[in-house]
């Protein structure tokens, strides 16, 4: 439907114009602008998926943790996938939603970063600068209906300060020292707030090692799109470092014991 | 229609909760907002502010979609970065209003999912409140508030501001415009009862009084919490009061 | 007037390797009243002289704000700066937009620069009749640097533009080394005295035909500027503390014009 009704004509004046052809030339045209835009789509769901990103801040800087399960569906499709990336040498983003954007955005990030490093004048883009960009380009997306299909979290350290931010595929944004994107918003972020909140500037790198250690062993009992495989990320004043990644320990002995489910009814 | 194909389509919209409000007085204009942000249940920061100072005389609250309010907001700051650089002063309080209106409306088939309260000092000199519909319909007010509290805070205010369902004392008249310090408690217990009984509304609250050109500070002195972001004491002030809400 | 051979087209270079059309651009910098730009450790400054067509006029407008912490100072034709200081406001907001960061003073000279070299190169344009000094502060601390329609920026501790300015520049060159730990006061004296030398022989600096642009902390002559030191311009009263703090000048013989250079395509006509 085009909406302006600038373009839904005018009656018709005989006297002047028998056959009705003003103003077609002038008329605003609001429809599709090439021969092939009916062939052309969006993304109206994401397709390989990441799950929960879990990010806070301690006393030096930031903190950031994911899994390394890219899925199909329920299908665990890929079980060696980065989902941490630098950014520069003080920023870490970490992507859930789907990979396949979430590349996309690595590679515009590079080209953001090799342009800043050509300039050699001594100004970086901090993670800050890097966020705001970020903001920017999803919002500018989902404006064109075409949104990146991600939930990120930018997280650094830049002249002293740490910086922890949000931002998704409607370019909605926030701050605060817990973060946590997908299923981890609902199932780690009150572990996260009750073991960060208020001591942001206490905890030590091993504490906030151990929270972050905690709360993704609770997501992989919990988020049946998760898998005991993670990275961590820490972002310090001294640089950032994303690990190895690290083989959660599991039992599920206490499975045994569980009735009440299916044919075990006794 | 059974059997048409159907494709889910995105949704470009949110609705991230928490409430703003703005109240004019004689000379003072008192905007105020929570700092919640949150989508369905789940509390997204404590922190987000929703109002927020244009120019010395004029603050802008924003509630809604957030990242269309924050997106509005940068918009309209660089308008009047351009207005400033054109005229060597700050753009009036009603030309901003007029200025708002047409950016919302210039998105009328994709609006702005944004309720926005304007709040500050007209060139007479008098406090003014203006509110705005998400595609531009504004009036000026004496006192609004909206977002997800509004039907809890409006009926309050209708009734202690323009004092409906109240009669006067035989002889007496209501008064026309309350005093500063009235009007911070009324703001204050607004959202705080708010707080109480809807849940996207609490953690943190701002409050920005606008104090008309060489006014004293009447009583503002005295408040906890409270900080100016002005510098010039010549012109129209601008202060903060900050508070804490129940996290609950 | 003088005709050259070389010069009805940009695009063509005289024999001598040379662009007659950039040169007159630059002709047309010195016809403009002079600008004055130093720099310390701390603050930034400009000082410029406006021209006004006479009693009943305006004087014209030498300094604009292109951000809260970038200005320029303009020598030549107004209407072309207000072109370009335009496209510097508009870089100055995108960046903010973009980035939600100030833009570095250096990238904003060097943006400006780069539009201004195509006009020198490009067949049917013509270079901008404009020379800039921009002062600004950033991560780095306080800069100043000269814009000219060649194309070139350069940074610099002091530096003069427009009519006249080598006189100013003669004054700065003898004085410069102490700049950098002047205090605002005195850094304004300095130029001040620098700007006095471009003048005719009987005018003087007064709170009319003289403005001054600071980034940097307030001065003791200042009040209401916020503690970050954002970019203003002074002009009428508020500059007459500063015009106070200058010490006269003694009479001393003006100094010899420099020689001019040898030009061999041009034809001097009386």
């Amino acid at each position: 439907m085009d909406h302006f009704p600038t373009s839904w004509g005018r009656p018709r004046n005989d006297a002047i114009d028998a056959y009705g052809t003003y103003p077609i030339a002038q008329r605003p045209y609001n429809g599709p602008k090439d021969a092939f835009s009916e062939g052309v789509q969006h993304t109206q769901q994401p397709i390989v998926t990441g799950t929960s990103v879990l990010a806070i801040k301690f006393k030096d800087g930031v903190m950031m943790a994911a899994d390394n399960l890219a899925s199909y569906g329920s299908l665990a499709r890929f079980k060696d996938v980065q989902r941490l990336y630098p950014v520069g040498t003080h920023t870490v983003i970490g992507a859930g939603g789907d990979m396949s954007d979430f590349q996309y955005i690595q590679s515009m990030l590079d080209e953001l970063m090799i342009d800043e490093f050509c300039a050699q004048d001594g100004h970086t883009l901090g993670p800050a600068e890097i966020h705001e960009y970020l903001a920017q380009v999803m919002y500018a997306r989902r404006s064109k209906m075409n949104p990146l299909w991600n939930a990120l979290l930018v997280g650094g350290v830049k002249d002293g300060k740490s910086f922890l931010a949000f931002v998704d595929l409607l370019g909605t944004t926030y701050t605060a020292s817990t973060l946590a994107t997908g299923y981890g918003a609902h199932i780690a972020q009150p572990l996260l707030r009750s073991a960060v909140e208020t001591h942001e500037h206490e905890l030590t790198e091993a504490q906030a090692r151990q929270i972050i250690d905690d709360s993704m062993k609770v997501l992989f009992y919990r988020d049946a799109r998760s898998i005991n495989k993670y990275q961590v990320a820490t972002i310090t004043a001294a640089g950032s470092s994303i690990s190895d990644s690290i083989t959660l320990e599991t039992t599920w002995d206490f499975a045994e014991g569980i009735r009440g489910y299916g044919a075990q009814t006794e | 229609m059974p059997g048409a194909p159907s494709q889910r389509q995105f949704n470009p919209y949110s609705e991230n909760g928490g409430t703003i409000l703005a109240i004019a007085g004689q000379d003072f204009s008192v905007i105020a907002g929570d700092t919640r942000q949150s989508e369905g249940y789940s509390i997204q920061t404590r922190y987000a502010p929703k109002v927020f100072r244009l120019t010395d005389r004029a603050v802008l609250a924003v509630n809604g979609f957030a990242a269309d309010g924050n997106m509005f907001v940068k918009n309209v700051k660089q308008r009047l970065e351009w207005y400033r650089h054109a005229h060597a002063k700050d753009m009036p309080l009603r030309a901003i209003a007029r200025l708002i209106q047409t950016m919302l409306y210039a998105r009328r088939f994709f609006p702005y999912y944004v309720n926005n309260i304007l709040g500050g000092i007209e060139e007479d000199g008098t406090g003014a409140v203006y509110s705005f519909d998400p595609v531009g319909s504004y009036e000026r007010e004496a006192c609004r508030a909206a977002g997800a509290a509004s039907s809890l805070v409006q009926p309050f205010l209708d009734n202690q501001i323009y004092y409906k369902n109240q009669l006067a004392a035989t002889g007496t008249a209501h008064p026309a415009h309350l005093p500063l310090p009235s009007v911070l408690a009324i703001v204050i217990d607004s959202f705080t009862s708010a707080t109480e009984r809807h849940i996207e509304v609490g953690d943190g609250l701002e409050i920005f009084v606008v104090l008309a050109r060489g006014r004293s500070l009447q009583g503002l002195e005295g408040v906890k919490g409270m900080s100016e972001l002005t510098t010039t004491d010549d012109g129209e002030r601008v202060f903060v009061v900050r508070r804490e809400l129940k996290k609950d | 007037m003088f005709r050259n051979t070389y010069d009805s087209d940009n695009t063509v270079f005289s024999p001598q390797g040379r662009l007659h059309q950039v040169e007159y651009a630059l002709e047309a910098v010195k016809q403009g009243s002079a600008a004055v730009g130093l720099r310390s450790k701390t603050h930034s400054i400009l000082l410029a002289l406006k021209r006004s067509t006479g009693e009943l006029a305006s004087y014209q407008q030498k300094m604009f704000r292109i951000d809260d912490h970038i200005g320029i100072a303009i020598a030549g034709l107004t209407s072309d700066a207000r072109v370009l200081s335009n496209f510097m406001r508009q870089q100055a907001m995108s960046s903010k937009m973009v980035f939600n960061r100030p833009v570095p003073v250096n990238r904003l000279v060097s943006t400006v620069a780069d539009k201004a070299q195509v006009n020198t190169q490009e067949y049917g344009r013509r270079p901008y009749g404009v020379g800039f000094l921009v002062i600004g502060q950033d991560q780095s601390g306080p800069h100043l640097y000269e814009f000219s329609p060649s194309g070139n920026s350069y940074e610099y501790y002091a530096m003069s533009i427009g009519a006249r300015s080598q006189s100013a520049k003669t004054y700065l060159e003898k004085h410069y080394e102490s700049f950098a730990d002047c205090n605002l006061e005195d850094l304004i004296r300095h130029g001040l005295h620098a700007l006095r030398e471009t003048l005719q022989q009987d005018k003087e600096l007064n709170i009319n035909n003289t403005s001054i642009g600071i980034v940097g902390p307030a001065s003791e002559h200042e009040n209401g500027v916020p503690p970050t030191g954002p970019f203003r311009i002074l002009e009428g009263e508020k500059i007459d503390a500063f015009l106070g703090t200058m010490i006269a000048k003694e009479t001393e013989a003006p100094a010899a014009a420099p020689a001019a250079t040898g030009d061999e395509d041009v034809q001097m006509a009386e």
